[in-house]
């Protein structure tokens, strides 16, 4: 995998967020303030546009820049957070030209450690942390078990997908959702529901480039 | 998109473009007072940045104002970042804001609690200390209708943030420090609380959508200014039952001493006529004192609004000496006028 996997990754997100754009808005009105599919689909066209401008810098920089562009353009809780953890991802890569499985879990894992930490989130606070935190585990697991790249990512798309669903009986602990109480009870979590489409829009684009 | 438009009931151009062309009308309206900074999309004082004076400012999702936009001016914000509509502003605007306005000696951040506003202020806070500039910030959360808990992001920041930039702008108008100034936007947060309620949700310009539905007859008791629900539903009864539990909820988590003097702010979420507003004050104000407090200062109108949510919110101010005398002092701003 190299900086092109990179480009494929943020343009699968922005397909996927004009997509789901209308179904994330409902989701937030639910629990929050209907505003996450905008935003997110506002974010991910500016990174998509930013990359595009970028001339051939190695993966790890073009993560830090599409997180410093969804920190300058999302705004919310979703901007800072997306934004740190694609940035602490793309330190993990330095300069290096291209990347394999392993470090590809070390990405997502510095990407998870600082959504928990600037969060102060955990599983099970209906969060986007449901859903990537599972994926992370179940990436790592798989390509430890010594499953093929392809299929450890399809079952990490299938874990953060369980994970989004997860939320639906929970009550909600973090951010504006919290402010219902019982009344979060039976909604799926915007964050997570998000979450899984990044996650899922990762494996269709390592699947293509491979 | 003409027909959207129109089912929207909103005087629009482009959704998209809604907070950008509100922050020129605000300029255009005052440029006595304001100027726009289209490029950083922040609302900064005419005369900033003022030197040896301590600066404030503060921000937020549009959809409240007149907060913060209509309280930049004299004796109050130095300058506003505003976001889009009910989405925080992003770290960029409270650098350029930051930048803007600080006189040397010093920048408070009045940052309501919520998730995204506390996290872009925390980044541009250490963006600005990166730059030498000496930054404060303090979190406004006097929501009682949340609880603070392990189990939420914690109480919100309402009403008691106009009170906050009225009084500590006033503090650093007349030459405060940048600890006194800091130290008074945080005792007015301590000593006020706030409650609101909703007949009706509002309609992001963006969904076109309410956010909830409310059927007749029923009110969203514990709402905040984003067009959310509240704790519970209700029934809605009379002005004088509704009062009962706002005066409830805050007193009994203010726990004021006994005769204390207040500050008590009656504030409409925007759909909400003032013919009504002065109503709940009247019951407000017969309330507190019943229940052993003077309120010796008020605010009536809608300073803290959610689009064109009916609804009002109450907030309660425990008042001193030195914060009456704050309040009092001269200010200028496009929403908020007096003494000059």
């Amino acid at each position: 995998m190299d900086a092109a996997t990179i480009t494929t990754w943020m343009r699968e997100i922005d397909v996927a967020m004009r997509a789901e754009r209308d179904h994330l808005v409902q989701l937030d009105a639910a629990i929050g303030d209907g505003d996450h599919g905008t935003n997110m689909t506002r974010g991910f066209e500016a990174v998509v546009q930013a990359l595009e401008g970028d001339g051939g810098s190695p993966p790890g920089k073009l993560l830090i820049l599409a997180g410093r562009t969804l920190v300058s353009t999302v705004g919310g809780a979703s901007g800072p957070l997306w934004g740190s953890a694609l940035r602490s991802g793309g330190r993990v890569l330095g300069e290096q030209a291209t990347f394999d499985g392993s470090q590809l879990v070390e990405v997502l894992a510095a990407a998870l450690a600082s959504v928990k930490d600037l969060g102060t989130a955990a599983v099970g606070d209906k969060t986007m942390v449901d859903a990537l935190e599972p994926a992370v585990d179940t990436l790592r697991a798989g390509l430890a078990d010594g499953a093929d790249l392809d299929q450890a990512l399809e079952d990490a798309a299938v874990a953060a997908e369980a994970g989004m669903r997860s939320t639906i009986p929970l009550q909600a602990r973090k951010g504006r959702a919290s402010y219902l109480g019982e009344r979060s009870v039976g909604h799926q979590d915007p964050g997570a529901t998000s979450t899984a489409l990044i996650v899922r829009a990762l494996q269709k684009a390592v699947t293509r480039e491979s | 998109m003409a027909v959207e438009t129109n089912l929207m009931r909103k005087f629009l151009n482009d959704p998209a473009r809604v907070v950008k062309e509100s922050l020129a009308g605000l300029a255009a309206a005052h440029p006595d007072l304001v100027r726009y900074d289209a490029a950083g999309q922040i609302i900064v004082r005419k005369d900033a940045p003022k030197r040896g004076k301590v600066a404030l400012i503060s921000g937020g999702g549009s959809g409240h104002e007149p907060l913060h936009g209509g309280f930049v001016g004299l004796g109050m914000l130095d300058a506003a970042c505003p976001g889009e509509v009910f989405t925080s502003p992003v770290p960029a605007q409270m650098l350029a804001a930051t930048k803007a306005v600080d006189g040397g000696a010093g920048v408070v951040h009045i940052v309501k609690n919520y998730t995204g506003d506390v996290l872009n202020f925390k980044l541009a806070a250490e963006d600005a200390a990166d730059e030498g500039i000496k930054v404060t910030s303090v979190v406004i959360d006097d929501d009682v209708a949340v609880q603070d808990s392990l189990y939420t992001a914690g109480r919100r920041g309402v009403g008691a943030t106009v009170l906050a930039e009225k009084i500590a702008g006033a503090a650093a108008e007349g030459g405060a420090d940048l600890a006194r100034v800091t130290d008074t936007v945080k005792r007015v947060n301590e000593r006020a609380r706030s409650f609101g309620v909703a007949l009706s949700s509002c309609v992001p310009p963006a969904s076109g959508k309410a956010i909830f539905e409310l059927p007749e007859g029923q009110i969203e008791l514990g709402i905040g200014i984003h067009g959310e629900p509240g704790r519970r539903r209700a029934p809605l009864g009379t002005a004088s039952e509704i009062v009962d539990v706002m005066v409830e909820a805050v007193v009994s988590d203010l726990k004021p001493k006994r005769g204390a003097k207040v500050l008590a702010f009656v504030n409409g979420m925007g759909g909400t006529p003032l013919l009504e507003l002065y109503l709940i004050y009247a019951e407000v104000d017969r309330k507190l004192r019943a229940a052993g407090m003077e309120p010796v200062r008020n605010l009536v109108g809608s300073y803290i609004t959610s689009l064109e949510m009916a609804g009002a919110s109450l907030t309660v101010l425990e008042l001193d000496d030195e914060l009456t005398g704050f309040w009092d002092a001269p200010v200028h701003t496009p929403a908020l006028r007096w003494g000059v």
